[in-house]
């Protein structure tokens, strides 16, 4: 009690910003921390229980194979990196121009809408094979997959953006005079980016999942084929370092669109 | 149509004679077979602040959306300054302040201001940019430092001055509001009455005001415009007969106490 009392305007000022750092690096520490006891008890239950390597290797295991075989996984990255970015590159793309179509009319809407939702609800497991027989076993397949598992929640969510604007924007838009294409540029394509973001963090992820699943299918290069080739081979420890590799590539994906929302969407 | 034109053109300056800011003449809205407003005979002489007064849902907007050329008359005709609604929104003659302030959330202040003067370049006639630049305009409504503001870092009553801004941006002739200041508490709202009247006595524009407020309608207007519900028609437009100068201290008066018993007892008829 007393100790408040005393204490004067700029002390106060700098508790506070104390405690704010200490919130700041506990809200750091303590997911980190977690994440280090979790793997501290996976490598002394491994080791105290003499699980076999192949079951269940040790991350100390992961760890080295990551180091050793680092060249060989790079190597497989970039194909995966490539299809995963060229995917949702061209899925997002896909999903938003047909979004503005929809926007623009009602008919194609709803002459389009069934088929997305019917293409959507085929298992993306079930159609790989499919596409990997049409477009052959190169990289062109594993794009295509990446691109439509990418489609549907951004085709969803960019329409609803579109039409985001509230009716009092639009009479606004009317009383000065607006044209269709000032209407689309200047109200509805800003107030949809948010909506936009929410389905591209989405997909940065579901991108990287579709490729993989595509290199699954048929493909001698790539971190899927890696998977598959470990598994075989009964190799844990490098398909443990493949698929800390794989969610390292979404989580890069991940962040970028994070860093370019809060770039674009300021308000 | 021309003569009219020139009119106006010559009267810019001083308060307009002749021509009415707006006359609405035998004209009915309907939505389908509801009729909203029934015959109604209005005309507004330029240059002076009408506010409009009504029972909820008596078409009290809906009489703005149909000065504003947002919808069509079915019967009647209405004209602005001469003009059909349409000519006169293609010039525009009018602008519209809605009830919330509907600032672009991702443009600043003085960007959202600028709203007018960057679109509707189709219109076939160029932007008739007022006098005032927005930058002007918004230290006018007392916005000066506050350009770059986003409208999620502005409260309600700033929101709404910065809606004001934009509305005189084209410098029109005639100001359509509807319950501007209603979500805004007492306060506020009492000191952007006085600020409105300013720029009203500035600019010269006609106004004309709706509000729920029947202390706000008196404070402000020079005439109240009484609707009535069920259908929508005009029950009675009341002169208010108090010094043009109006002064806070106005309210306190007797005679601004009879005028809002006058309307509240005209009002519980309605
Ligand atoms: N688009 C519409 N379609 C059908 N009916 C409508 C429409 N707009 C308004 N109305 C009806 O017209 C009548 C007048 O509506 P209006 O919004 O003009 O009332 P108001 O006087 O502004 O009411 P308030 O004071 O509550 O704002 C109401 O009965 C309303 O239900
Ligand atoms: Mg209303």
């Amino acid at each position: 009690m007393t100790v408040v009392e005393n204490t004067s305007a700029p002390d106060l000022e700098a508790e506070l910003r104390m405690a704010a750092r200490r919130h700041k690096i506990m809200s750091g520490a303590l997911p980190l921390g977690c994440a280090a006891g979790l793997i501290a008890i996976w490598q002394i239950g491994v080791k105290a229980f003499g699980v076999p390597t192949y079951i269940a290797p040790a991350p100390s295991d992961v760890a080295v194979t990551f180091l050793d075989k680092f060249p060989l996984l790079m190597q497989n990255l970039w194909p995966t990196l490539f299809e995963s970015v060229a995917g949702f590159a061209v899925g997002n793309i896909a999903a938003i121009l047909i979004a503005i179509a929809f926007v623009h009319s009602r008919h194609v809407e709803r002459a389009f809408f069934p088929i997305a939702v019917f293409v959507n609800t085929i298992p993306i497991l079930a159609i790989a094979p499919i596409l990997v027989l049409i477009f052959g076993p190169g990289l062109t397949a594993k794009v295509v997959i990446a691109a439509l598992i990418c489609f549907f929640p951004t085709l969803v969510n960019m329409v609803r953006g579109l039409q985001a604007v509230s009716p009092q924007a639009l009479e606004l838009a009317k009383i000065l005079s607006a044209s269709k294409s000032e209407v689309f540029w200047k109200m509805r394509l800003p107030s949809s980016l948010p909506f936009l973001f929410s389905a591209l963090k989405i997909s940065a992820t579901t991108s990287v999942i579709g490729a993989i699943v595509g290199e699954w299918v048929g493909a001698d290069i790539g971190l899927g084929a890696l998977i598959i080739e470990a598994t075989f081979n009964f190799n844990s420890p490098l398909l443990y370092a493949t698929v800390f590799m794989s969610s390292g590539l979404s989580v890069m994906m991940f962040t970028l669109v994070t860093l370019a929302e809060r770039w674009t969407v300021r308000w | 149509m021309l003569a009219a034109t020139e009119t106006i053109a010559n009267n810019a300056g001083g308060p307009p004679k002749g021509v009415p800011a707006a006359s609405l003449r035998n004209a009915s809205v309907r939505f389908g077979t509801f009729t909203a407003i029934d015959r109604l005979e209005l005309e507004l002489e330029a240059g002076s602040f009408y506010t409009i007064l009504g029972p909820s849902g008596c078409g009290k907007s809906t009489l703005l959306r149909l000065v504003s050329d947002l919808i069509p008359a079915a019967t009647g005709e209405v004209s602005i300054f001469g003009k059909t609604t349409e000519e006169a929104r293609l010039a525009r003659e009018f602008a519209f302040v809605f009830q919330d302030a509907t600032l672009l959330p991702w443009r600043s202040a003085l960007k959202n201001v600028e709203l007018p003067l960057e679109i509707g370049r189709n219109r076939g006639s160029d932007i008739p940019a007022g006098t005032r630049s927005p930058r002007e305009l918004l230290e006018l409504v007392g916005l000066k430092g506050r350009e770059d503001a986003l409208p999620h870092e502005m409260s309600g009553g700033m929101r709404q001055r910065v809606a004001i801004a934009r509305a005189l941006v084209c410098q029109p002739k005639l100001l359509l509001m509807d319950e501007p200041f209603g979500a805004l508490d007492e306060m506020t709202r009492d000191r952007l009455n006085l600020q409105l009247l300013d720029i009203w006595r500035e600019t010269g524009t006609t106004i004309l005001f709706v509000t729920h407020s029947i202390s706000e309608a008196v404070f402000l207007g020079q005439k109240v415009i009484m609707l009535e519900a069920n259908p929508g028609r005009l029950r009675e437009v009341v002169d208010i007969d108090l010094p043009d100068e109006r002064k806070t201290k106005l309210r306190d008066t007797s005679q601004f106490t009879q005028y809002c018993g006058y309307l509240r007892d005209l009002l519980e008829t309605c």
